[in-house]
């Protein structure tokens, strides 16, 4: 009985994770898959959502500013509206540039954040992090949350207490994980709306054929700053899940670019971009390979280790995890070069009224 | 007046010498490839992890090299893996959108790092020991002018090697055949292609030249800061491509400009101007690039020297 609740354990986090990632790529495809806009910097808006999170939501702390001990999905949502802000100000200022553009000032924001993480220690207690991050419903068991409202108006604190010492000590990860796959599902549905409704069409008309696009009255700036403003804001809000997830956050191997923008961007290429069920399934597989190859790993280094004993196993780990990386890079190469569109290519045209057969006869279908 | 000269002038000069040398690679292939190379950084520090292995199997031999001489047999190499990088994996999207070759680039990026760490491993590796001592014969000739330079050997070093280089690529330029076709196709590649141009030759004489290029500032790197570390060449990216912004892409002599003034700016930042404490905080010296090529980005696209802008 141990061991299966061991894997199923195993199976929730792996659900977990790989619904954050899912989130990260969903954002990604409003941006790339939408709008064709070249964003490398999502670890930066990742952190910004993080960042925001943890200070708002972790109790009073005389490491870093404040902890102002706020409600949950309040700390989100504000997440959400700062990595959407500054995905304004980048926009605002690369948008009517070239792509390549674009792609340099993400690339430098994200590590102008972490910068600013690193030396404002007053503020994010710098190097070091914040730690303590509540996470969705574990945060139910923790003193601070019920001793007072809405929690205290049920029971008195002893009685909580007494009731979360009968549940088993990880009752919050299937409703963490069921919160996060919810949350995915919703914001899946969204963008689903989004891309079928006029607002969708227009995207693909802008990213296919600007100067048509243009000369047909469409605000292109305009609608290419929105699609980057909503893609980072859903980036913003899985920053926020990555710390509940993690509970310890700081700004050099959190906010890792090769593990947050790199994979996000492999997973959305592999789903296929411009289809959000696409994104969802690539972030799965990819994360699923990711951390199998974990397994492997540790068990061919013991297997090595056990032929070949002067090799040093810490060594060797570190090794094979830089090894990973690489093919994970020769992947997307690959990807990239042979199947461009991916898993579950891109839906065209994006109504589901339009018959096919009639969009035929411009030529468009597909 | 000379500590600030000595402590804060010359080594922005140096770093600037750096910067320039990188973002030569980095404008070039802008200029001629029409894409912005996020693999430049990485290039120059596996570049100099080879000159340390050279010198380090030369040390094995019984030999002592200079890095400036063991960087010629990794130059070589490095100009074999840009090749082979173009011919495998930017040359298929030649033909396409070019964001494609950027997102191919981005990838090679962590390939090459982690490829890098795989070999090397991650952590620092020191590159000449001990402390660098101000050279004694120019402290010497300058004190007796009334002057007090104190400069070690090694930013005498990458002066002279930075002088030769950026003269050698304004020869090769303006001079010779294949430099003349270098910037006929930065200028229009259509027309280029036209008058009889042998596009592909051009495209590998950009890669050997900002191999070599890059080559050099990765080593004049760790002459300069004496350690090795993966994560150098990451950190030069952001520099590099604000000086070829700033600039003027697809201006070779506009990069060396902007890598100067951006070194400069760097290093000056941390000065106490106004006051005893430092202007901006060592901390955010990379952020000061940054805030150069936004300013540029909103004010000039297209740079001081009148670079392509898209």
């Amino acid at each position: 009985m141990e061991a299966y609740v061991g894997y199923f354990l195993y199976l929730l986090s792996l659900l977990t994770v790989g619904g954050i990632y899912a989130i990260f790529a969903l954002g990604l495809n409003v941006q790339w898959g939408f709008a064709g806009l070249f964003n490398v910097g999502i670890v930066g808006f990742a952190a910004v959502g993080a960042y925001t999170y943890a200070l708002l939501t972790t109790a009073e702390s005389t490491f870093h500013l404040g902890g102002f001990g706020l409600p949950l999905p309040i700390g989100m949502f504000v997440g959400m509206v700062m990595s959407a802000i500054v995905a304004a100000f980048i926009g605002l200022i690369c948008i009517r540039l070239r792509a390549d553009y674009l792609a340099i000032a993400t690339i430098g924001i994200a590590e102008i954040i972490k910068l600013i993480l690193k030396n404002e220690t007053d503020i994010t207690n710098g190097p070091r992090g914040v730690n303590k991050i509540p996470r969705m419903w574990e945060h139910f068991s923790e003193e601070r949350f019920y001793s007072s409202w809405p929690m205290s108006w049920f029971g008195t604190p002893e009685n909580w207490e007494a009731f979360f010492d009968k549940l088993p000590n990880w009752y919050w990860q299937p409703l963490f994980a069921a919160t996060i796959l919810l949350i995915m599902y919703v914001i899946y549905r969204m963008l689903e709306r989004a891309r079928t409704a006029p607002w969708g069409r227009m995207m693909t008309a802008i990213r296919e054929n600007e100067p048509a696009a243009r000369a047909s009255g469409k605000d292109v700036t305009r609608r290419r700053i929105e699609a980057f403003v909503i893609g980072a804001a859903i980036m913003g809000l899985a920053g926020a899940l990555f710390a509940q997830h993690l509970r310890l956050i700081e700004p050099t191997n959190t906010f890792d670019p090769a593990k947050v923008t790199f994979l996000t961007w492999v997973m959305l290429i592999l789903g296929g971009s411009g289809n959000n069920r696409g994104a969802i399934l690539g972030a799965f597989l990819i994360w699923t390979i990711w951390s199998a190859s974990e397994l492997v790993i540790t068990g061919s280094i013991g297997l090595i280790s056990n032929i070949f004993s002067t090799l040093d196993p810490s060594i060797l780990q570190t090794r094979a995890g830089f090894l990973r990386m690489m093919l994970i890079g020769i992947l997307m190469q690959v990807i990239l070069q042979r199947y461009p569109s991916g898993i579950l290519p891109e839906v065209r045209p994006a109504s589901p009224k339009a018959d096919n057969n009639d969009a035929g006869s411009t030529g468009e279908t597909k | 007046m000379w500590e600030f000269v000595n402590y804060y002038f010359i080594p922005g000069l140096v770093l600037g010498c750096i910067y320039a040398l990188g973002a030569i690679g980095i404008t070039l292939t802008f200029g001629i490839l029409r894409f912005a190379n996020f693999a430049h950084g990485e290039i120059m520090m596996s570049g100099a992890y080879l000159t340390w292995t050279v010198m380090a199997i030369a040390a094995g031999a019984g030999l002592t090299l200079h890095p400036l001489v063991a960087m010629v047999p990794a130059a070589f190499l490095v100009i074999l893996l840009f090749l082979g990088t173009d011919k495998f994996f930017y040359k298929p999207f030649r033909k396409e959108d070019t964001i494609k070759v950027v997102m191919a680039s981005f990838g090679m990026m962590l390939i090459i790092r982690s490829a890098v760490q795989m070999i090397w491993g991650p952590n620092q590796i020191t590159f000449v020991r001990g402390i660098a001592k101000p050279n004694a014969t120019l402290s010497e000739i300058t004190s007796n002018m009334g002057l007090q330079i104190l400069m070690p050997n090694k930013h005498l070093f990458i002066f002279a090697g930075t002088i030769i280089l950026v003269m050698a690529l304004g020869y090769l330029l303006n001079r010779t055949r294949i430099g003349k076709a270098m910037r006929a196709v930065s200028d229009s590649p259509d027309l280029a292609h036209v008058t009889g141009i042998n596009v592909d030759k051009v495209i590998n004489a950009t890669w050997i030249v900002g191999g070599i290029c890059a080559t050099a500032a990765g080593v004049f790197l760790v002459m300069d800061t004496q350690m090795l570390e993966t994560t150098m060449g990451f950190r030069m990216l952001l520099p590099m491509f604000a000086a070829a912004i700033l600039g003027g892409i697809g201006k070779p002599y506009g990069a060396v400009a902007g890598g100067l003034i951006i070194g400069l700016a760097e290093e000056l930042s941390a000065y106490p101007w106004i006051g005893d404490t430092p202007l901006l905080s060592p901390g955010y010296k990379t952020g000061v690039a940054f805030a150069i090529m936004v300013v540029m980005l909103i004010v000039r696209p297209q740079g001081l020297f009148k670079g392509r802008s898209f």
